[in-house]
């Protein structure tokens, strides 16, 4: 049974479950269908092939997070069929089709978690009531399960193909009110399913945006303005167009400037690395004295200039804390400071496009490729409709490519080169250093306790990047930052300082660099408070309780469920309460940490080794995490935490650091700017989920930020010693 | 000049610059590219093939290096023993994430394998301590190592 997508059909689906054409995932799918019979479209995620097998459009681009399968596992759980028979398609990113086309902010769960459900849901019930028609009988006597549509009474039983059809033709359900399963009658989700293309990526087949080629295809490399903001002064455009291969060598923007400053030189060659070596000849000379200007040195100053005067604003101000710390008993007070960091995605930044007839066409490794298609049309002055995007897989995202610079550089060079398929690739030192940072910034702390101990004020003065009283982007601060709304007497201020650094979102951003100043400075005052810091947190967190959102402030943030995670992770432990503060001996030390961030809360105790010479190693970690009611895809929600620790264990203890230097980043490759290998992996990494009765999270980011005070809770344990400066270094340890 | 290399079993003969790179001849001469590109300084193992059964970073390689030897890629490992025996455990246990970097582990751990069946912690950390995961997928790297060796969970050999 088959039915050939005619244009009517095409109008019928226009007017149907997605509200739009479904012609996006109808040129996806034309490649996947059963040989000789088209498969029936039910709306812009389901196709039902011929053979009864169901192909499930995955709708967001994957950074390894596993939600090319765990979107499609919820249409699935509700259209009703088995896993086994699903086949997986990446949909195309299109803005008009889909919602939500986005890795980042740990989203893609909460946002999707009911929305997929329904699409799946409302086809089955247009299946359900063909089958009504087809057998003569009421819908509410008619079964589903494994594809099929059963009739008990009468022993009749119809495949999901057979029904297709006409289930096609029934008006779509309103998606609002469509009746979704009870997680008792879940098959799919809250069991373990490997990701969809584990199997290709074992076998090496092509899948990433580097991968992307095509007859005839020709490469590009490009040397940007090592100081950010600068412009092309000039270059040598005959020795690099003498060399042999070298097509064209055309002048680019890579969006760090206004349109038509143009930073950057590409060279499109037959072979990407003629392209990158005959950069030796382009001998660029740019216009950036204004950008060299800019170096870590000077910010340091900056800051040390702007801690002299009055903060420039209030993050969060409420009752008096200057005269609950003038009345406090004991008094606790610290500096911290954290560097610019980079993303380091193994995968170069990269990008293949198309340009032909006024349009362009983008293979596109993007975290966020509808903002991709905004940034395009305004760099290249063309209609967003002009511009189809295919998305790839991707190899790591952590924010850096919720950025399209590639995507804008990419379609620039393709204008070039118009009716050729041609590849951006940059080189290690190119991702390196043409990069968003994660900034760096400074945080100065004042805290008061009563005489029993109980916290009743806290003030922070943070150093940042902004200019005009706003931060710049991931510069910011959120009012809502661990205990602030739980005091009465509080006060976080900031003060900006301009930079032309490119600054962006790196996987838990603010908070993994938060996370480290706030839990690190409250394990200081807990101590002065005579007390661990989990009991410490209990204190503060009071009874279980739901603090509720402030309008333009904060988040809502329940102590019951920080509590859960809190008491669960000491039971796993086998927290004993503070342990060694540097009299232990023997170089080891347990800390703790806690974290709320992406909705999701995590506390986090580690076992470390101070090694001779200062070398911190992290022996083991004990995770708990409340994510909500439901972990959807158990195998890849451990997995996401273990990643997400050793991220964290990274940025901690390996020394990353990116430094300015006339303008520029100065870290290059990975010997100078590490990522954590096999050998800092921790022997173990136990996680267990608290189950709490609130929608499912997502589970990309927030396992992260905690692990960053626990180790520097842990060092104090077992050094003594605080270390109130990111990266952890063995230097200070020794 | 044409130069004929031996790639998985099978003569290929590629007509290009000597001083290319292995990684870049295969990925854009012969159109294999599950060997992957990361650093082009063998920092972080994304580009190991077998030359001769030797753990290799291809990006730093030239092909004037690999004539007369042979050479296999993740496309192939999987028909030698080890290479199987790993690819197998990598597909069991889930082990990608992202998965860029794993074409690399697998060849890391295919070739430890080959030589060392029953390879110990301190073994697993040297032979795979050149290869990077972003994701930081190790802690199922040495699991699957560990099962496609026959070691029990939690075991050390």
């Amino acid at each position: 049974m088959s039915t050939v997508l005619d244009l009517d059909r095409r109008a019928f689906i226009r007017a149907t479950l997605v509200g739009g054409a479904a012609l996006a995932f109808e040129a996806k799918m034309a490649i996947a269908a059963t040989p000789g019979a088209k498969p029936v479209m039910m709306n812009a995620h389901i196709r039902i092939g011929a053979d009864n097998s169901f192909i499930i459009g995955a709708q967001n681009p994957e950074v390894g997070q596993g939600i090319k399968t765990m979107l499609p596992m919820l249409i699935a759980e509700e259209l009703d069929v088995d896993w086994a028979q699903v086949k997986i398609e990446q949909t195309l990113s299109d803005g008009k089709l889909y919602t939500g086309q986005i890795a980042g902010g740990s989203f893609a769960t909460p946002n999707h978690f009911l929305p997929m459900r329904r699409i799946g849901a409302a086809a089955r019930q247009m299946l359900v009531k063909a089958a009504a028609a087809r057998l003569g009988v009421p819908e509410d006597q008619l079964t589903t399960g494994s594809g099929k549509v059963t009739h008990a009474a009468s022993k009749r039983t119809l495949t999901y193909a057979q029904l297709a059809p006409d289930a096609a033709k029934v008006a779509a359900p309103d998606l609002a009110t469509v009746p979704l399963k009870t997680p008792a009658q879940y098959k799919i989700i809250g069991k373990s399913h490997m990701g969809v293309d584990t199997s290709d990526i074992v076998a090496g087949r092509p899948l990433f945006g580097i991968d992307v080629s095509f007859p005839g295809m020709l490469y590009a490399a490009v040397e940007c303005c090592p100081a950010y903001g600068g412009t092309i002064t000039s270059y040598d455009e005959a020795a690099v167009k003498a060399l042999p291969g070298v097509v064209a060598v055309v002048p680019i923007n890579t969006s760090y400037n206004p349109k038509g400053a143009n930073d950057a030189v590409a060279i499109i060659a037959n072979s990407w690395w003629v392209a990158n070596k005959a950069r030796e000849a382009l001998k660029p000379v740019w216009n950036d004295a204004e950008a060299r200007k800019n170096s870590s040195a000077r910010f340091a100053e900056n800051a040390a200039e702007l801690y002299k005067q009055a903060p420039g604003a209030d993050i969060l101000r409420r009752g008096d804390v200057d005269k609950a710390l003038a009345g406090a008993a004991k008094k606790v007070t610290a500096d911290y400071d954290y560097p610019f960091i980079g993303h380091a995605n193994l995968e170069p930044q990269n990008c293949t496009a198309l340009y032909k007839d006024g349009k362009v066409e983008f293979w596109a490794p993007s975290q966020a490729p509808e903002r991709g298609r905004a940034l395009v049309a305004e760099m290249m002055g063309i209609a967003p409709e002009a511009i189809t995007i295919n998305m790839t897989r991707i190899g790591g995202g952590f924010g850096r490519r919720l950025m399209n610079d590639y995507m804008a550089m990419s379609g620039q060079i393709a204008k070039a080169m118009p009716g050729k398929h041609v590849k951006l690739l940059f080189n290690r030192q190119d991702d390196m250093r043409h990069e968003f940072f994660r900034p760096g910034g400074w945080h100065s702390f004042e805290a008061g306790l009563d005489k029993d101990g109980k916290l009743i004020a806290l003030k922070d003065h943070f150093v940042s990047y902004g200019a005009d009283g706003k931060p710049i982007q991931a510069a910011g601060m959120g009012a809502g930052e661990f205990p602030g709304p739980l005091l009465s007497d509080i006060c976080y201020c900031v003060s900006y300082m301009k930079t032309n650094v490119p600054t962006g979102f790196l996987r838990a951003p603010t908070s993994n660099a938060m996370a480290f100043v706030f839990h690190s400075f409250l394990d200081e005052v807990a101590l002065a408070a005579g007390k661990d810091l989990p009991e410490f947190m209990r204190s503060i967190l009071g009874e279980p309780r739901l603090i509720p959102a402030v309008q333009g402030q904060y988040g809502e943030f329940h102590t019951g469920r920080a509590l859960g995670v809190i008491n669960k992770v000491c039971e796993m432990s086998g927290w004993k309460g503070r342990e060694g503060d540097g009299k232990s001996g023997g170089g080891k030390g347990r800390g703790f940490g806690f974290y709320y961030s992406h909705r999701g809360y995590f506390a986090e105790v580690v076992d470390i080794t101070v090694r001779p010479g200062g070398a911190v190693h992290v022996d083991k970690v004990w995770v708990a995490g409340d994510v909500g009611n439901q972990i959807i895809n158990p195998i890849n929600a451990v997995h996401q935490v273990q990643g997400s620790v050793i991220d964290g264990i990274g940025q901690t203890l390996l020394g990353q650091v990116v430094t300015f230097v006339d303008g520029a980043g100065n870290r290059t490759n990975f010997h100078d700017y590490p990522l954590p290998r096999i050998t800092n992996a921790p022997s173990d990494i136990v996680v267990e989920f608290v189950l709490s009765d609130n929608p499912p999270s997502g589970l990309g980011e927030p396992a992260l930020p905690p692990v960053i005070p626990a180790i520097a809770n842990a060092v104090f344990a077992a050094t003594g010693k605080r270390l109130r400066s990111l990266p952890i270094v063995p230097a200070n340890l020794a | 000049m044409a130069t004929t290399l031996s790639i998985n079993g099978k003569p290929r003969q590629v007509d290009v610059d000597q001083e290319k790179p292995l990684l870049w001849v295969l990925r854009e001469d012969l159109n294999m590219v599950g060997t992957k590109f990361g650093c082009g300084m063998a920092l972080c193992g994304c580009c190991t093939v077998h030359i001769d059964g030797r753990p290799t970073r291809s990006c730093i390689t030239p092909i004037s290096a690999v004539v007369g030897k042979q050479v296999t890629t993740i496309e192939h490992v999987a028909t030698t023993p080890s290479g199987k025996k790993i690819s197998d455990a990598w597909v069991e246990l889930d082990v990608p994430q992202c998965g860029y970097c794993q074409a690399g582990q697998i060849m890391s751990a295919s070739a430890l394998l080959a030589n060392t069946p029953k390879p110990t912690d301190a073994q697993i950390d040297q032979a795979m301590g050149g290869n990077i995961c972003r994701c930081a997928t190790y802690v199922r790297i040495r699991a699957a190592i560990k099962k496609a060796a026959g070691i029990e969970e939690g075991a050390t050999a």
